[in-house]
């Protein structure tokens, strides 16, 4: 990765290809990511005590309504975009064996389809959303 | 292992270096708790019952310690992506680059340390309700 001796970002790729695609999506999903993934972790920490987050409350209180559940299959989706996109940064960077790459990309973009499915399951299946 | 820390910081630049090499760990972190919560949010359909254990754990004194760990990277991660967005959106910043760095630290500090206060609560909550009696406060 070069790095932006002005910000210490990633400096954005040259051309209209897929990297610089990715260069302006990491951008777009982080500033969603700290107003939704902050106000996430600020809720369910200072509104809420992990002391009370049973399954029952998930169930009868924090997702009884489609406000949040949708809230949060959005959150899911930027930050597994945002992470599984950084983390290939990471890997590209330290990982230089074509061999070793591929199979670490692969089994991390296996990783990401096993949380996309399970994560949406639970959002759209779990009983007690209030209509 | 000086050869990996070597990896780590060999993007040479004061704070940048230190900005860097501190959004790599906490992304890293943040991607890890990522599965580990997808995983537990999934239990409360597959198996209610292993959720409030594991919950019962994030509840407990070295969970809270966690959380203000996950918390800290979180903040960090998000502050120090909204400094390159500035600076790269906005070149004229950089002159000011410094300050905004800066000023990253003393919004990190001022939120994250009332924060570990909140969720740290119930560690101290004995000592403090004493010391409040103790003062006549309550």
């Amino acid at each position: 990765m070069r790095v932006s001796p002005r910000s210490s970002g990633r400096i954005k790729p040259s051309g209209r290809g897929t990297e610089v695609a990715i260069w302006y999506l990491m951008r777009v999903t982080g500033v969603l990511l700290f107003v939704m993934a902050l106000a996430h972790f600020s809720i369910l920490h200072f509104i809420w005590d992990p002391a009370e987050q049973t399954s029952e409350f998930v169930t009868r209180e924090r997702w009884n309504n489609l406000f949040w559940r949708a809230y949060d299959w959005t959150l899911l989706m930027l930050v597994l975009f945002h992470s599984f996109v950084g983390m290939r940064t990471v890997i590209l960077d330290y990982i230089h064996g074509a061999r070793a790459r591929v199979i670490i990309m692969s089994s991390m973009w296996i990783l990401a389809g096993i949380l996309f499915v399970i994560g949406s399951l639970v959002v759209f299946t779990l009983p007690g959303l209030e209509t | 292992m000086r050869r990996y820390l070597g990896l780590l910081f060999r993007y040479r630049g004061r704070e940048g270096t230190i900005a860097w090499a501190f959004h790599r760990i906490s992304g890293v972190g943040v991607w890890l708790f990522v599965i580990l919560h997808v995983i537990d949010i999934y239990l409360i359909g597959g198996n209610p019952a292993a959720y409030d254990e594991l919950l019962a754990f994030y509840a407990s004194p070295v969970g809270r310690v966690m959380e203000v760990l996950l918390g800290a990277a979180l903040l960090y991660h998000a502050l120090n992506g909204m400094r390159i967005i500035i600076i790269d959106l906005w070149p004229a910043m950089t002159v000011h680059h410094r300050k905004v760095w800066w000023a990253n630290w003393i919004i990190f500090f001022g939120l994250g340390i009332p924060g570990a206060a909140i969720i740290l609560l119930p560690l101290y909550r004995d000592q403090l309700d004493g010391l409040l009696r103790t003062l006549g406060v309550s």
